[in-house]
């Protein structure tokens, strides 16, 4: 259903992503992995157009996510940023409710907060959260309300850059099983970027391993520990030993 | 340096201005286009009209009490030197419209309104909720600047048109209270000296300001750097685009209307 053919994408002489394939069927779980400052949020922002490739093609649904009509194409997706990046003028509820309040899935503002506060009430948070602030909420209710948010509007495609960073291991397997529900109970189709083992043995269906800009590894998650690749080795053993390099 | 290379550093900056321009023209125009199509948001135009419009009128009157004020004075004491004491209800009349209540309010608006809007588009920019905002189907020129610019059009000139007024009240009560003037001769000779044309031009330069002021201070938000230094420099650099703009457009409003 996703496809990124060859993506390049360099910032000044930083070369993020140097040829990067990925392909995501329909109603599957993507987790991708890999280390700090790989570009593993810039190719989620390059498939939302947020950030424009310097070359390569990137495909949804087989049509190029570059052409065609904007406002339809982001309609089917929910993006779970990693700063959370909430609407700090705006109350808990009307962020979750963001897509409900206006445009296109317009509906009655008391409709819309009851679905904002069930919304809420899935990721671990209680009503009296809503009329808050996001500034006066701490950071991982903060990450939870832009899941919240996300997932609102019951998007077909949703992409959570690291959703449990930030939370206890209780909430994290929370979080965890949610995904998993929204992809095999609503048929969604999810990409998930994280450094949580656990996580990603909880979520995904496929793995892909970003490095040095490429896709270095990719596969079921079932055959990640046997993969036989030394950077995905190293990644999931957190060993300073190997292929990647932990600079001291 | 040889001549040739600094020739060649003239034309280098000579080419990055004229990009910026035309990159701010382009902005305008995008910026001034989505005001006329929908969807519109009237929830943030009615938080921008009261931030733009009402929150400004504070420091408006205080500032064109002052001036108007000081004007007063100021011309009493010119005029003393050749006899001509008794101009003081015109020349405040004509200073404060056609001259200083739109540059002081235009000025106020960039201090205030500019440096604000800047400030808030750049941190949504730096928090990615500028991304946000597009992953939610909410185009950002629609959302946050269309409804700014308009709001601004809109107020603006009303808050120069009150700043007009309090600082004729301001000469008027120097003139009355300290100078010695009969209170209903003021007014006749303010009301009377005042034409159309004074009028207008104070509120056109009034909607001009203000559509500088907002679109400067979206488009310096917008095009923020990263971090807290990004925000700092769009804030600084919002401020001073937009003061030069609002003194340049003046210099070119009084030309077209006063010496045609
Ligand atoms: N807007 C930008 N301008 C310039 N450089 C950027 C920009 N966005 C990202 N980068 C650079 O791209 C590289 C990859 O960033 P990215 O945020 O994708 O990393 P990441 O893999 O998500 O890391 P992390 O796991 O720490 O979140 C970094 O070197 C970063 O400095
Ligand atoms: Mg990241």
């Amino acid at each position: 259903m996703i496809r990124m053919e060859n993506v390049h994408k360099a910032f000044d002489d930083n070369h993020v992503l140097q040829g990067m394939n990925l392909d995501i069927p329909q109603g599957t779980s993507m987790v991708i992995i890999g280390g700090s400052g790989t570009g593993k949020s810039v190719a989620l922002k390059c498939i939302l157009g947020l950030i424009k490739p310097d070359s390569g093609m990137i495909y949804v649904d087989g049509k190029d996510a570059q052409k065609g009509d904007r406002d339809a194409f982001l309609a089917r997706f929910g993006m779970l940023f990693q700063g959370a990046a909430l609407f700090d003028s705006l109350p808990v509820w009307q962020n979750v409710a963001f897509r409900l309040l206006r445009g296109s899935l317009k509906r009655p503002a008391d409709e819309a907060r009851e679905i904002a506060i069930e919304k809420l009430r899935r990721v671990g948070l209680k009503a009296n959260v809503a009329d808050r602030l996001p500034a006066e909420l701490s950071g991982g209710m903060q990450k939870r309300v832009g899941l919240a948010r996300a997932i609102a509007a019951e998007p077909e495609i949703i992409f959570f850059d690291e959703p449990t960073t930030g939370l206890d291991p209780i909430m994290s397997g929370v979080i965890n099983d949610l995904i998993r529900e929204i992809v095999t109970e609503m048929g969604a189709t999810a990409m998930t970027i994280t450094h949580d083992m656990s996580s990603v043995r909880a979520i995904a269906d496929n793995v892909a391993m970003l490095h040095g800009g490429v896709i270095q590894w990719t596969g079921p998650v079932g055959q990640m520990d046997a993969s036989g690749d030394p950077y995905v080795e190293q990644f999931i053993s957190g060993s300073a030993e190997g292929p990647i390099e932990a600079v001291r | 340096m040889s001549p040739i290379s600094l020739l060649g550093e003239l034309g280098r900056a000579i080419l990055n201005m004229l990009a910026a321009f035309g990159r701010v023209a382009l902005f305008a125009l995008d910026a001034v286009s989505h005001i006329f199509r929908p969807p519109f948001y009237p929830r943030e135009f009615g938080i921008a009209l009261l931030n733009i419009g009402w929150l400004s009128l504070p420091v408006v009157g205080l500032t064109a009490i002052f001036t108007g004020g000081a004007l007063a004075l100021q011309i009493y004491a010119g005029g003393a030197r050749f006899n001509a004491e008794a101009v003081v209800p015109q020349i405040v009349a004509i200073g404060m419209v056609r001259e200083l209540g739109p540059v002081l309010v235009g000025l106020m608006i960039a201090a205030r309104v500019t440096s604000s809007i800047a400030a808030e588009i750049a941190t949504m920019k730096v928090t990615e909720q500028i991304d946000a905002l597009v992953t939610l189907s909410t185009h950002p020129m629609k959302y946050l600047t269309a409804p700014r610019v308009l709001a601004a059009l809109i107020t603006v000139p009303a808050l120069v048109a009150v700043g007009d007024i309090i600082g004729i009240a301001g000469g008027y009560t120097v003139a009355t209270q300290n100078l010695g003037f009969n209170p209903a001769a003021y007014l006749k000779n303010t009301v009377d000296f005042l034409e159309a044309r004074d009028i207008v031009s104070s509120l056109v330069k009034g909607a001009a300001f203000g559509v500088i002021a907002a679109i400067m201070g979206c488009y310096y938000g917008m095009s923020s750097g990263r971090g807290a230094q990004g925000v700092g420099r769009a804030t600084k650099g919002s401020v001073e685009a937009a003061a030069v703009l609002i003194l340049a457009a003046n210099f070119v409003l009084t030309g077209v209307f006063f010496s045609l």
